[in-house]
């Protein structure tokens, strides 16, 4: 359970003069699901681009696991209109993979019924959706999810992350989560990385949440958040067992 | 049928069948002004070539292959937009490429041929060469399809994913010089990019796949030639600009087929 997939050293990034990343250190093995957290603008999605080898670091070392298989989600991924394509077709763009593979992973991310609709047009919760079976066409070891439930309500989004938490289950793959709202990924992620450009605190949820740093960082609004989570947490966990039943929370 | 005319027709056909399929990546990504702007390079290779007494078609296909790479090495930059950088590279090639020829007097080159198309002088042999660009460019972009569709979707995905993205779009880039080159004598430099633009938009409201709208494109680009050339030899117009208006005429019928009911399902 304990092989790393992923490993950051002190990873530090500046465009011109404005410093994005300083000195951040992170590590992921497989089976574990890992969360970043921070405001807007704290460099989350460029810490993400860093380790996934899209953006070199200026200072720092990253590891990836040689031959690992990554399943990346990106924030945003504007499809042209010009661009003819179903949904089936822009899973398959994944690799080489059969009609089948295509369709088992369309169907594993709840997005089964979708294969011939045009890309453009399915909703946000749909893409999303469909974004995470091609991830996972690729039977990654390592899922990388950026802010992967933006468009989705706060129900979708609870079932979102209970399809991600099954499937690191079912795979034993990591998964490295970002977030700006520790409040929703709380009962589905095993630690946590709060980012300001810097590492400011880390830790399991609840120490995280109860961590200064944190609550400086994310001001009233994590404190919110923090008064609200026990009983969502509460909720979620008698409704789990209900299976579905979470939904009317 | 006079010859020539058989002439002028295969050699536009050749050019066809592979600048729909390439123009459907160039507005897929857009990148119309990019195309544009290799184009007119184009003829700043002409006068190389001329200078350097290398074929012409051959020079084309370097020189714009050197700006290709030369807007590579500029995309990092951001002190000016893309679209400013190309509107500066395009017309400061094109003038240069007009200079450069005038101050080499000693060869007389026929001009507007270059810059808008010749297709009905076309010999057997540059017909030969025209298919032999587009059979290697029609290869090679099978060959690169798939990595170039992922690209065209996303990029960090694709190279998340394995491809290799650097390669892929350099190819890319070699691939539209290559039809610039073979293309020149058709529609000329200033109008090569309709050939691959205008085609694949009217493609597009008929299409279900990228593959579907890259062969549609293809054959509506066929088809503006052979009208084209019809009409040219009916009216006794310029071929060039008469298959770019039979193209034309093609898209705006396009949309008018597809007027609400028919449109994208």
């Amino acid at each position: 359970m304990s092989s790393a997939l992923l490993h950051a050293r002190e990873v530090g990034l500046a465009i011109d003069d404005t410093v994005l990343l300083e000195s951040v250190s992170l590590s992921l093995a497989a089976g574990e699901i890992v969360t970043l957290i921070g405001p807007n603008g704290a460099g989350k999605t460029t810490l993400v681009r860093v380790l996934l080898g899209l953006l070199r670091p200026g200072r720092g070392e990253v590891w990836r696991a040689p031959g690992m298989r990554v399943g990346y989600m990106p924030q945003r991924l504007p499809v042209e209109d010009t661009l003819p394509l179903s949904v089936a077709r822009f899973v398959a763009l994944a690799g080489r993979y059969s009609g089948i593979q295509v369709q088992a992973a369309l169907a594993e991310a709840g997005a089964g019924h979708l294969p011939d609709r045009p890309l453009q047009r399915i909703s946000g919760g749909e893409f999303q959706r469909v974004l995470l079976a091609r991830a996972l066409l690729r039977r990654p070891q390592l899922l990388v999810l950026d802010e992967p439930a933006q468009a989705v309500d706060v129900n979708g989004q609870y079932e979102f992350y209970d399809l991600i938490q099954r499937l690191r289950r079912e795979r034993g793959c990591g998964v490295l989560l970002v977030s700006h709202d520790l409040h929703l990924v709380m009962a589905h992620t095993d630690r946590v990385l709060c980012l300001n450009r810097h590492v400011c605190c880390e830790g399991a949820p609840r120490e995280v949440s109860d961590h200064p740093a944190y609550r400086q960082l994310l001001g009233r609004e994590g404190s919110r958040h923090l008064a609200v989570y026990p009983h969502h947490h509460d909720h979620h966990h008698d409704l789990h067992g209900q299976v579905v039943g979470h939904r009317h929370g | 049928m006079d010859e020539f005319l058989i002439r002028a027709v295969a050699g536009g056909l050749g050019v066809a069948l592979i600048a729909g399929p390439l123009g459907c990546f160039l507005v897929w990504r857009r990148m119309a002004y990019f195309g544009d702007t290799l184009a007119h390079s184009g003829l700043l290779g002409v006068a190389g070539g001329v200078i350097l007494g290398v074929a012409p078609g051959a020079a084309v296909v370097v020189c714009c292959l050197l700006l290709a790479l030369l807007l590579v090495g500029l995309e990092g930059q951001r002190w000016l937009a893309r679209d400013t950088l190309l509107g500066i590279l395009s017309h400061s090639t094109l003038s240069l490429g007009l200079v450069a020829l005038a101050l080499v007097e000693t060869v007389r080159v026929d001009l507007v041929s270059y810059l808008f198309g010749d297709i009905l002088a076309l010999g057997w042999r540059e017909v030969a060469w025209i298919w032999a660009g587009a059979v290697l460019a029609l290869g090679l972009l099978v060959w690169l399809w798939r990595g170039l569709l992922a690209i065209t979707v996303d990029e960090d995905l694709a190279r998340v994913e394995g491809v290799a993205v650097a390669r892929v779009r350099l190819a890319f880039m070699l691939l539209v010089a290559l039809v610039i080159g073979a293309a020149m004598k058709v529609v000329g430099i200033l109008l090569i990019t309709s050939l691959m633009i205008i085609p694949a938009a009217t493609a597009r409201r008929f299409s279900a796949t990228p593959e579907a709208m890259a062969w549609l494109a293809a054959g509506l680009g066929a088809l503006a030639v052979l009208a084209g050339v019809g009409m040219s030899l009916m009216l006794d117009t310029p071929t060039g600009p008469s298959i770019v208006v039979m193209a034309a005429l093609g898209f705006s019928l396009g949309g008018l087929f597809s007027l609400p009911g028919l449109s994208r399902r």
